[in-house]
């Protein structure tokens, strides 16, 4: 950015005296011009953060009332019509039990990162490997995940083969029926994920002071009382950003299924939904209204949050 | 059972249950990695997914994907849109981050308001719309749609480079300002080389998310020669189509510079997402 108070400042005479001189009874030329560098400065953040955030929001309202599709000038005032018929169309709402199995996977994700969180937190051999290896996954490309497991899925794949190692045969689809394509590919998304949550919780528990540990153990705690009393209660605001994270990321789900069915056989989330009303079917009007009720639900389930769990560290001001 | 041997029992399932997670993590990615190094007629011949290949040096596969999957240029675009938004991130999210600190002003608070519940709108929810912007500024179909999307909605940089100004003493900027130095400069010679810590934590999440992003290069570069390495990776699936040793061999093109920079960075990456999730 451009500095254009430095080009009207006085080259450095004497700057002991003219800032206490700025400071006592600044002319009003110089106190304009403090004025002006904090919009220096923000000018292109502020620029970009209203034109790539708040004026796709206000937008896309705008749009969700309208039938328009994306491409012609023409577009008419509708009403509530989008949102009656999202709300009437069975086939708009299925999508939503869908989020239902991520939903289901998240908690599962939740109780296991927490129990692998506790237990390398404590001295284990072979510590910092397990933290890798459990990490490593939510740092992978998405792709590349969707076809390391579409293989993984595949007749004759990697899960049959292990599977026919224990001498269990299953000889099924496991992406071709809708439940058992859903418990796939929210088991997917447990893979990918727990690492995330594992190392936040990991974090939160090494931020509990030490001390805290010994002195319970010579009160005679065992380990599960030490969970119960010390980690738990430490750990609670790590904790509850995950679950509205948990919550927002079942709701748009969308690369693992995307990719690796495309949401065909019940497997079609919200976002695949929009996308495709929106980039395919030129539903834009229709598109924008389902946006709209999901960014809803997502500042809902984060106001709930914030409200059960008041969080004192928002001190961004 | 006595309580030793219980404290035994305790710890071989602890042991257990880590030795089964990592079998899960890794065996997926391991299968992969055989895949690829094995012919085409060895997965005609369906020999299993867990058989060893025959040459565990073929590479033709890894040939097939960099020629025939163009995964040379999509390295190529996604280090052109790694570099300008890595670095437009840093510049926007630190500037952002020394007025909002540093300047008592009016409507500071808004301001602030403003990117604070930025941060809670998901950015899938609104491609819709944006789409719309990015293709009325004829940035659609072109690498500056991601660009400016990946620098101008970045909201948890300019958290963390804000929990960063704060640490950096004010006492700093007084002094050079008493000799004489401008706004700019004290933000450029002062706090941009304070923030280093700040910087390397900012790059490595930023650099992580556009490497793997999928979503937004997959709605806005639709053309073949715009393919970052997710397009170019899920765009296998047509010509490839059941050609598993092929996908494959690109699936691992594109995990391994992850591997690598997780391996090398592994500390600063742990602190960053620790850094960047909770802010």
């Amino acid at each position: 950015m451009p500095d254009t108070t430095g080009r009207a400042r006085p080259p450095r005479a004497a700057p002991a005296a003219r800032t206490a001189h700025a400071r006592d009874r600044a002319p009003r030329r110089l106190r304009l011009r403090r004025g002006l560098t904090p919009w220096l400065f923000l000018a292109a953040p502020l620029v970009l953060l209203i034109t790539f955030t708040y004026a796709p929001v206000a937008n896309m309202v705008a749009y969700s009332f309208t039938d328009w599709d994306g491409v012609s000038p023409e577009l008419n005032y509708t009403g509530a019509e989008n949102y009656v018929e999202l709300l009437t169309r069975p086939e708009l709402f299925e999508v939503f039990f869908v989020s239902g199995y991520y939903l289901a996977a998240s908690a599962v994700q939740i109780v296991v990162a927490l129990y692998f969180a506790t237990v390398l937190s404590f001295d284990v051999r072979f510590r910092n490997f397990f933290k890798g290896v459990l990490f490593f996954p939510y740092l992978i490309n998405g792709v590349a995940i969707g076809f390391v497991f579409l293989y993984f899925f595949q007749d004759g794949g990697t899960l049959d083969s292990v599977l026919s190692l224990f001498g269990v045969h299953p000889d099924r689809a496991w992406l071709g029926t809708p439940v058992s394509a859903n418990v796939s590919l929210a088991g997917v998304s447990v893979w990918r994920y727990l690492g995330l949550n594992f190392v936040l919780f990991l974090g939160a528990i090494q931020s509990i002071p030490g001390e805290l540990y010994e002195a319970a153990e010579l009160d005679g705690a065992n380990r599960r009382h030490q969970f119960r009393y010390i980690i738990a209660p430490g750990i609670r605001p790590v904790l509850s950003l995950t679950v509205i994270l948990s919550v927002s990321g079942s709701l748009s789900a969308f690369e693992v299924p995307f990719i690796m069915t495309g949401g065909a056989t019940g497997t079609e989330t919200f976002v695949i939904q929009t996308v495709k009303l929106a980039f395919q079917f030129d539903k834009t009007g229709l598109a924008s209204a389902a946006a709209v009720v999901l960014l809803l639900i997502v500042l809902a389930v984060t106001w709930v949050q914030r409200r059960l769990v008041p969080d004192d560290k928002v001190d961004l001001v | 059972m006595t309580r030793v041997s219980r404290a035994r029992a305790a710890r071989a399932l602890t042991y257990l249950s880590l030795v089964v997670a990592s079998v899960v993590v890794l065996l997926p990615l391991l299968v992969v990695l055989l895949t690829s190094l094995k012919s085409g007629k060895e997965m005609a011949n369906d020999s299993g997914a867990l058989q060893l290949p025959d040459n565990p040096l073929n590479f033709d596969n890894y040939v097939t994907a960099f020629q025939d999957g163009r995964m040379l240029s999509a390295f190529g675009n996604t280090a052109f849109i790694l570099l300008f938004s890595v670095t437009g991130t840093v510049i926007i999210g630190s500037m952002a981050a020394y007025a909002i600190d540093r300047y008592t002003f009016r409507f500071r608070k808004p301001v602030v308001a403003l990117f604070l519940v930025a941060a809670l709108v998901p950015g899938v929810t609104t491609q819709v719309a944006t789409f719309q912007i990015i293709d009325s500024f004829g940035m659609f179909d072109s690498r500056w749609a991601p660009i400016v999307l990946y620098t101008g909605t970045d909201i948890v940089s300019i958290y963390i480079f804000l929990q960063f100004v704060r640490s950096i003493p004010v006492s700093l900027d007084e002094a050079a300002r008493l000799d004489g130095a401008s706004a700019f400069t004290i933000y450029r010679k002062i706090i941009l080389p304070l923030l280093r810590p700040a910087i390397a934590t900012v790059v490595i999440v930023k650099g992580i998310t556009v490497y793997n992003d999928f979503y937004i290069p997959f709605l806005y570069m639709p053309s073949e020669d715009l393919g970052v390495i997710s397009t170019s990776l899920f765009r296998f699936k047509g010509p490839f189509g059941a050609h598993w040793e092929n996908i494959s061999a690109g699936a691992v093109l594109v995990i391994l510079p992850t591997l690598l920079a997780f391996l090398f960075l592994q500390r600063y990456i742990y602190n960053g997402f620790t850094k960047g999730a909770t802010k």
